[in-house]
Formats: structure tokens, sequence, C-alpha cells
């Protein structure tokens, strides 16, 4: 480091050093306005996804804080010509994200793949409990959860995800030599079975995409393909199955503030983040009517 | 020479015009300011400053005038109750005062005193008081070494501030403000017409970094410095009273930068020699470029305050005692000898 | 001329290091009460809650003595109820900006226990994360320094950096702060596509930015003003202090653990350790700078380097560490950190004690504070980089 040749040099180099940065753009982030493009890893809120869930309670087990919350009742199943079989039933799954610490080890030790991590962060409730969020509610976090991300080059995946990969690869391998049987009759298959854009889906796996995110990719790939069709009017059958699952999602399915979310994809929230806020918002507003009913009796 | 546009009859309603009209710069100014300071120390670090309040923030300032409204006046126990709720009255004063002589525009000015600047530099010694008073008054040790702190200051940076003035005034030969923009407009330099800071370079530097100093603004903020002493005296303020004290340090900004452009920058006027139209359109053109002058001499104290960090308290001493007066007489001998000598 | 200030007057403090300290002065007549003065534990210039009693002559220190114990937070003993998964989660966050430093700390310290030899890929991915985490952990430093003595613009630049290391880091862990990568027997997972390129291209940012900072301070007459020759700390007293990282540095002692007692793959990369002079303000300042190109150093070679293969040890669900003790050193970014690790075989460790850098750090600050003047204390406390959380733990 060279002594400063003038006195006071050292005062103007600061100087330029600020104006320099005045005249270039600012780097800071309107946030509400701009959102934030996090990371697929990013430990934002976590998802559960309840069809997985056996109610082994590891999860509840292993958090630092205890803050999930788990009630289960047992159900009989009958089983014909044998004895009846007990199932466990998940009555209550709640995690308090006042108490948590984000620290990911409920999603890491699920055995059942029940626990996932989705970047949304914009849940800041007004009233504590509010943070407590229930079943249907963290069902609908699912929504945000985005596949995982490729692995950097040189890396190895786990051994049983890479048994999972040869598994898949096989899979691909029967499918096409079917798809290639059955080319003519293409409707047909796309008629049965959840499609997936096989070829996206093969050149995934290859890359050493695990299976599960390959196939959720490829599935997507597929679906905007179709939709995509659909809107140029080619194929008249796939919106109406489109429409047809609507409708189901809508009888049966956990309900949407359709309101919220029509306005939310018109302010050009994606869909599926506008999708996951309707659904918080209806449920809220479930929660808060039933509270108002158990307080007026 | 103009006179001011305040110089009415009857004597009641020039006088009353003229306070309103003091009040107002004193706020106006003290609030393009404090907003040119927002925005401008945001860009330097790479930031945009406020922005959500009406249009790129520029209401960010009244709104927080309106919180400080809202908040609670916290008058600690053991603080002297009179001297603790006149302070921040105190600190405000002499910036009206001092904008009643000073110069906007041709004719845009309160009143014209013949020793315009001195009342103005004496008046600016005044606002150490309410510091002084605030700190004392606290019944906190990081108020008082604040207030403390500040005094010692003011007394080292007056000096070399009259120093740099009475340069001017022997070259002006007047001590009226408006009198010397006029002196300055037919100043010229081997022939060619310049303002007085062309010469008087070292006046201008010493005029500068003492107001810096009595305005306790970095590198020279020691009575403030948050970082040593929390808030100095104003730690123990609260809502309008703590807002009293930020708006007379922007006002003070304004104050001494426009004490500047009149003794250095040629007021007014565009550059010396170059005149203005007759009229209200002059007046407006006056009032302009001022006003222009003024934040461009803010802006500079808000770069350095980006910049620089903070001295320290014998440190800032040093410089004034053995750095800043020793060069000021130099430079009214050196004046005096060249007004003399041409 | 000079007479022995009296004790009368300022509050006495049992058992202070500074007891026995007094101040010449030259003007008896200058002599004035002392005054007592509590810096903290809410005080803008302690970074949290420090306190620090001090005892002035004017503005002269004439005592001080450093008062610990606000944050603490029992995370030891809390450590012996918590399996070591649990643990690694926690203890990023006493000193939570070198969150990784702490996880690689006890994962070291449970694998040698375990006697694990992890993949090399992941020694690797360590050593990288690691040291971008000094950086983001130096980063902070050098805002709040620069902060603390007035110049309020080096903090913005900083966190502008800090925020974009951040940011790709967070594509791998997941996390911004507290980052939980680390597990016993490796890596929670591998990289995701895209980190090196982004860790290369922050790496040459970073140089320029580096360039940047010294251009704003280091020329800096008012900021040499204020900082050299202050708080001038003596190699002999930090060593018998046990001072380390940075501080220790500065006085001229290369003492690094990367280098002494190498972990990970720090025993194939080339280490360097920038060291002051004269131990002062200044060159801690100077130090902490260079320390980033340093670890930019080691980070290129890293992307060098970096070897393929998996980044983790097949693991039993819950980890047991055998019967025994053991003490793990490594280099964090503030100073040596210490893991002493007493097992009983069970899922918990029996005892969990940890030597942190930044408890040695302030304990020596008594030594530099007392005669100096109240505005270089800020100075001081800015330089002797210490992380309240990782006190009082």
């Amino acid at each position: 480091m060279a002594a400063p040749s003038l006195p006071g040099s050292g005062l103007l180099k600061g100087l330029r050093v600020t104006l320099k940065t005045m005249l270039s753009p600012a780097t800071t982030a309107q946030y509400p306005h701009v959102k934030p493009e996090l990371p697929p890893r990013t430990r934002g809120v976590i998802a559960l996804m309840e069809e997985n869930c056996t109610v082994c309670m590891l999860c509840a087990k292993e958090c630092p804080d205890w803050c999930i919350y788990i009630d289960s009742s047992k159900e009989t199943v009958p089983v014909e010509g044998g004895r009846t079989r007990t199932r466990n039933v998940l009555d209550r799954f709640a995690i308090d994200f006042a108490l948590c610490m984000y620290c990911g080890i409920c999603v890491e030790v699920c055995p059942f793949d029940a626990l996932f991590w989705s970047p949304e962060f914009e849940y800041a409730e007004v009233d504590i409990r509010e943070l407590t969020h229930e079943k249907d509610r963290l069902r609908a976090w699912m929504d945000t959860v985005p596949p995982p991300p490729p692995l950097e080059e040189g890396a190895v995946p786990p051994a049983e995800i890479e048994a999972g990969i040869a598994a898949a690869r096989k899979e691909a391998e029967e499918a096409a030599a079917k798809a290639k049987s059955v080319a003519e009759g293409g409707a047909a298959a796309e008629a049965q079975g959840p499609q997936i854009d096989e070829e996206l889906f093969a050149r995934l796996v290859a890359e050493g995409t695990p299976e599960r995110a390959a196939r959720a990719k490829a599935k997507a790939a597929f679906v905007k393909a179709q939709k995509q069709r659909a809107a140029e009017g080619g194929a008249p059958t796939a919106p109406a199955q489109g429409e047809a699952k609507a409708g189901e999602a809508e009888a049966q399915g956990p309900q949407i503030d359709e309101e919220l979310f029509a306005r939310l994809v018109a302010e050009g929230t994606p869909e599926r983040a506008a999708r996951a806020k309707a659904k918080a918002a209806f449920v809220k507003a479930q929660k808060r009517r039933e509270r108002e009913e158990e307080g007026g009796q | 020479m103009a006179t001011s546009v305040f110089a009415l009859e009857p004597l009641w309603l020039a006088l009353l015009l003229q306070a309103l009209a003091a009040v107002l710069l004193f706020l106006i100014g003290a609030l393009v300011v404090g907003y040119l300071e927002h925005k401008v120390l945001a860009h330097m670090q790479d930031r945009l400053g406020p922005m959500e309040a009406i249009w790129h923030g520029i209401g960010q300032l009244p709104a927080d005038g309106l919180k400080f409204l809202q908040k609670e006046d916290i008058i600690p126990t053991a603080a002297d109750r009179w001297v603790f709720a006149l302070a921040p009255a105190v600190a405000v004063v002499p910036g009206v005062v001092i904008i009643a002589v000073l110069p906007f525009g041709p004719g845009l000015w309160l009143t014209d005193l013949d020793a315009g600047i001195f009342f103005a530099l004496a008046a600016s010694g005044v606002t150490v008081l309410g510091t002084l008073m605030a700190g004392w008054s606290s019944a906190n040790k990081f108020s008082l070494m604040g207030g403390l702190r500040g005094a010692a200051q003011l007394i080292s940076y007056e000096l070399p501030l009259v120093l740099a003035a009475a340069a001017i005034v022997i070259q002006a030969g007047t001590l009226s403000l408006p009198g010397i923009v006029e002196a300055q407009h037919g100043f010229t330099l081997f022939g060619v017409p310049m303002i007085y800071g062309v010469p008087h370079i070292i006046g201008l530097g010493l005029f500068f970094v003492a107001a810096l100093a009595e305005l306790s603004r970095p590198p020279f903020d020691m009575p403030i410095a948050d970082s040593e002493l929390i808030a100095g005296h104003m730690t123990e303020y609260t809502g309008m009273r703590y807002a009293f004290f930020m708006l007379s340090e922007y006002a003070g900004m304004v104050i001494l930068s426009a004490l500047a452009t009149v003794l250095f920058l040629g007021g007014w006027y565009p550059w010396p020699g170059v005149g203005l139209p007759e009229g209200a359109a002059g007046m407006v053109l006056g009032f302009v470029i001022t006003f222009a002058k003024i934040l461009v001499l803010s802006a500079i104290m808000v770069w350095l305050r980006a910049t620089f960090p903070r001295m320290r308290e014998d440190q800032l001493q040093r410089l004034s005692w053995s750095v800043l007066i020793p060069l000021g007489l130099l430079n009214v001998v050196l004046v005096a000898t060249a007004k003399v000598w041409f | 001329m000079s007479e022995t200030l009296p004790q009368e007057g300022g509050v006495m403090l049992p058992g202070g290091p500074g007891e026995a300290m007094s101040v010449e002065i030259r003007d008896r007549s200058l002599v004035t009460q002392e005054m007592n003065l509590n810096i903290g534990p809410q005080h803008p210039a302690t970074h949290g809650v420090l306190r620090v009693v001090i005892d002035l002559d004017g503005e002269v220190i004439v005592r001080a003595r450093p008062v610990i114990g606000y944050m603490h937070r029992g995370f030891e003993k809390l450590a012996e109820v918590r399996d070591y998964r649990q643990i690694i989660a926690l203890v990023n966050r006493h000193d939570w900006i070198s969150a990784f430093c702490n996880e690689l700390g006890v994962a070291l310290a449970v694998e040698r226990l375990m006697e694990l030899e992890v993949p090399t890929r992941a020694q690797w991915i360590r050593v990288l994360m690691g040291e971008w985490n000094r950086i983001l952990n130096h980063l902070m430093f050098i805002g709040s320094f620069g902060l603390e003595l007035g110049a309020i613009t080096p903090v913005f630049f900083s966190f502008r950096e800090r925020e974009d290391i951040q940011a790709f880091l967070e594509s791998a862990t997941g996390g911004r702060l507290h980052f939980t990568y680390c597990r016993v027997g490796g890596l929670k997972e591998d990289l995701p596509r895209g980190f090196l390129d982004a860790s290369r291209q922050m790496a040459q940012t970073m140089r320029s930015r580096n360039d940047e900072y010294r251009q704003l301070l280091l020329g800096n007459e008012i900021f040499h003003a204020r900082t050299k020759g202050v708080g001038a700390l003596a190699p002999d007293v930090a060593i018998d202090y046990g001072v380390t990282g940075p501080t220790l540095h500065a006085t001229g002692v290369a003492e690094d653990t990367r280098l002494t007692e190498p972990y990970c793959v720090y025993d194939q990369l080339d280490v360097s350790v920038p060291v002051g002079t004269n131990g002062d303000s200044y060159d801690r300042f100077v130090v902490l700078l260079d320390r980033i190109d340093a670890s930019l150093d080691l980070i290129e070679q890293v992307h060098e380097g970096l070897p393929g293969g998996p980044v983790n040890l097949k693991m039993p669900k819950t980890v047991k560490a055998p019967k025994g003790a053991v003490y793990v050193r490594t280099e964090n970014p503030l100073g040596q950190g210490g893991y002493y690790l007493v097992s009983d075989g069970g899922k918990t460790p029996w005892r969990m004690r940890m030597r942190t850098p930044s408890f040695s750090n302030i304990q020596m600050v008594p030594e530099l504070l007392e005669g100096s003047l109240l505005s270089d204390m800020i100075a001081i406390l800015g330089s002797v980089y210490f992380v309240v959380g990782d006190v009082d733990r």
C-alpha cells in the first residue's frame, strides 16, 4: 500500500467512490412491488402432503422446538375374508410458525415424503394464533412447492435416488416401447392415466434429476403443451377434460376464495401462488366463521 | 440599489408579512434540503431512499412531521423542566431570525441591515445555546457530554467563520449582505468578471469547513455522534421537540449555504457582470438562482457526510486552532494587502 | 510533574482488571470529578447487548469493565438434551454471522469421535462454504466499523455484497443466515446446478468491491487519524489473553488453525494469513480487508479442484457418538473456535463445551480501553471483532 502522495488525496478518493455510486443505478429491490425470485431450496414455509402422512410422529419428535402438533385416531378397516386391520388416521397436523426455527429437520426426517419446503414467505399475521397453520392450510402450501433443482456437475445423487432413477429409466423405456406399439392409438393412451412429457422425462432422468422431480416437470410440461393446444383449438378433448377436472376439484377438494383468486391472477400473481393464497384466505374465512359460530353458541 | 419588497405601508402589515415570510422560508428551506439529503445520501449509498410517500418519497418529511406531532412528549423526571422544554425553541429561533437578513433575490429580503453579515454570524452563534440547554437539562450523561462538545466546537469554529467573512467584507467594503452581492456583481479579476469564491478560495474553504463544524454536520458531528453519545443533546427528546432540533439542523444548512452563496458565489446573479431582467421576472429568476446555489452547497455537505468518518473532538480542536485560524488570519492579511495594492 | 489521579469519586468495581490503572495527568488544576458511565447494555456501539462500565475523567477512560451475560441462552446446557442433528441447527445461532463455520466445528467433532471419513467432495464444499461465510462475516464488520466511526456509507456497500452472497448460498442451503447445511458425515445435499458459476462470478465481483472499500476508507486522512495508533495491542498481551483471529493477526502473529492444525482439505490448499504490524485499529481493519482477498484465493482454488463424488456417508437414523471425548479446533471467522465434546455413547452429548473467539477478544478490551478517549472506545470496540451471542452463548 503506497502512502498517499498528497494530503487530502485520500479524502478525494473516497468522494469519487460515493459520487460514482450515486451516478450508477441503485440496487434496491422495491419489495412489495417487486417480488424476490427465491431458489427452490429456500426454507419459506413447510407444506404438508397429507396423503403421504402415516402419523409416524417422527417429525414431531425430532423438532427441536416442539412446534408440530399431531393428533391421530385409529380406524378399523374391515378386510374381506380376514381379520379387520387398524389404520392410523390423521386428525390434526399443525405447525406453529411462531415457534418454528426453520431448521428443516422435520422435512428431512420424514420417511414418507409428506413434508416439503416451499419458498413462500408472505404469511405474516396480526394475531399470533393465526400463525399456527392447521392441516388444510399446510396442505394448501403444497401447491407452491417447486421441484427440487438439478444438481451441480460431479454430484452423485444418494443411493436410494439413484435406484429410483434406474427404475424410472427402465419404466420409461418400457413406456416408450409401449407408446411405440400403440402409436396409432395415441388418443387412447391420452385418455387413460396421468400423462407426462415422455421425452422431457427421459432427458431429465438422464441428466440426473430425481425421478419425482423429473416426473413433476414432465407432467407440467405436458399439461402446458396440452393447454396450449387447447388454446389453439386443436384438441377439443383436452379442455373438456380440464373442465371436468376443475369441476371435480371444486366439488370435493379444499375450496378456494374464487374472488381473491381471480383478482390476484388479474394482478399478475403467478397462478400457483394465487391459488395457494386464495385457498389460505378461504380456510381462514371458514375458520373465522366456525369460531364465530362457536362463540354464538 | 433595490429596496426590499416588504418595505410596505402600513408598518404592521409589513411586519406581519415579514414574519410570515421568514417562517415560511425557514420551513420550506428545511424541507427541501431535508428531502435533498434523504435522496442524495440514499443514492450515494446505492439505495433509493424514500419512495412511497406520494411521488418518489416527496411527501416523506411532511409525513414524518405529522408522525412527530402524534408522538408522546416525554420529559425525564430528573430533567430541568423549563430549560428542557425551552431548548428546542432556542435552537430554532436563530434560524428564523437570520433568514430576515438573507437576500434571496433582487429585493427579496425582509430587511437590509447595514451590519447584515455581522448580525447573521452573531445570531448563528446563539444556536449553540439550545444545544447547551438541552444537554444540561436532560439529566443524562450522554446529553451533557454532547452539549459540552457542541459548545466547545462552536467557540473554536466561530472564529474561522468570522475571519473568512471578514476578508470578504474588506473586499466588498460593506457589511450589508445585498451590498456584498452588488459589489461582487461589479468585481473583476484581471478584467474578467469573477465571483469572490475564486480569489477567496482559501476563505471559501475555511467558511465551508467552519460552517460544517458549526452545524455539527459530519465529519464534525461529535456533539451528536450516534455511535458514541447515542444522539448527544437530543438523546432524551421525543416527538415535536426532537423534530425542532432536526428542523434547525436542516434550516442551518440552508442559512449557511445562503450566506456562502452571498459571500462567495455571487448571490442572486448567475455570474458577476451578467444582469437580471427588471421587475417580477428578475425576482423569480434571482430566487431560483439563489436557491439552486444553496442546493448545490447543501448537496456537497451531504456528499461529505456520505463519505467521511467522524473526527475526534481533540483533533477537531487542533484543526481549528492550529490550521484554520492561522490560515484565516493569513487570508485577511493577504486580502487587505491586495485590496490596498490594486 | 505528573501525578496519579485520586481514586475517589468514581465507582470502584470489584475485581476489574483496571483496578490498578492510573492516568498520568500534567496539570493538577484540570482534575475533574470522575464520572461513571454505562455503555450499554443497549448502546449503538456494542452491537448487541454488551455492557461496558467505564469511569471517565473528562473524556479519558480511567477504568473499563465489560459486563457480559445479557445474551446468555444456555446453549451448552441445551446441547445436552438435543441430538446431534438438532445441535447443528442450534449451533449456527449463537454466532449468527458465522453460522456455517460453527456447524462445521460440531460436525467435525462428532465425526472425529465416530472416526468417520467424510467424502472428499463434501470436504471441499465445506471449505467453499466456510470461506464464503468468512467473507460474509468480515463484510459485516467492515460495514459496522465504518458506521461506528461515523462513515455511514460502507455499511450499505457491505450489506449489498452480503445480500448477493447470501442469495446464492441460499440456492444451495435454503437459508440466508442459518444455513444448517453441514451434517455429521457430510452435507445436507449436493450443490444445485449453477452454484459454482454464481460463486465464480461473485468471487470476481467481490475482488473489485474490496478495492472499493479500500478507496473509500483506507486512504482517508480522517480515518487514519481515528484509527492509527488507537488501541494498539501488543502480541504478547494478545497471546496472554487468548486472542485469536484477525485481532491477533493484526499484531503480527500468524497463528491460524487452518495452517497449524488443518481440517477438511486445508492442507491441500494454499492458505495465506495476512498479518499487520502494529496491532492497532487500523491494522485490524486492514487485516480484515486482506482476509477477504485471502478467502477469495481459497474459494478460487476450490473452484479449480472440486472433485466429483458423493457428499454424504450412509448414516444411521439416529447418530450416536461412541463413549469418549474429543476437542476440535477450527478457524472461525473471528478466531479460533474450540468444540469439546464428551459423549457417553448416547444420542445426545454428555457435555458440550465451546471455546468461542469473541469471549477471549472481549476480555482483553479493558487492557486497550483504559487511558484512551471515549471516542477511541468506539474505534476499539468496533475493531476488536466480537459478536455478543458468541461471547455469552
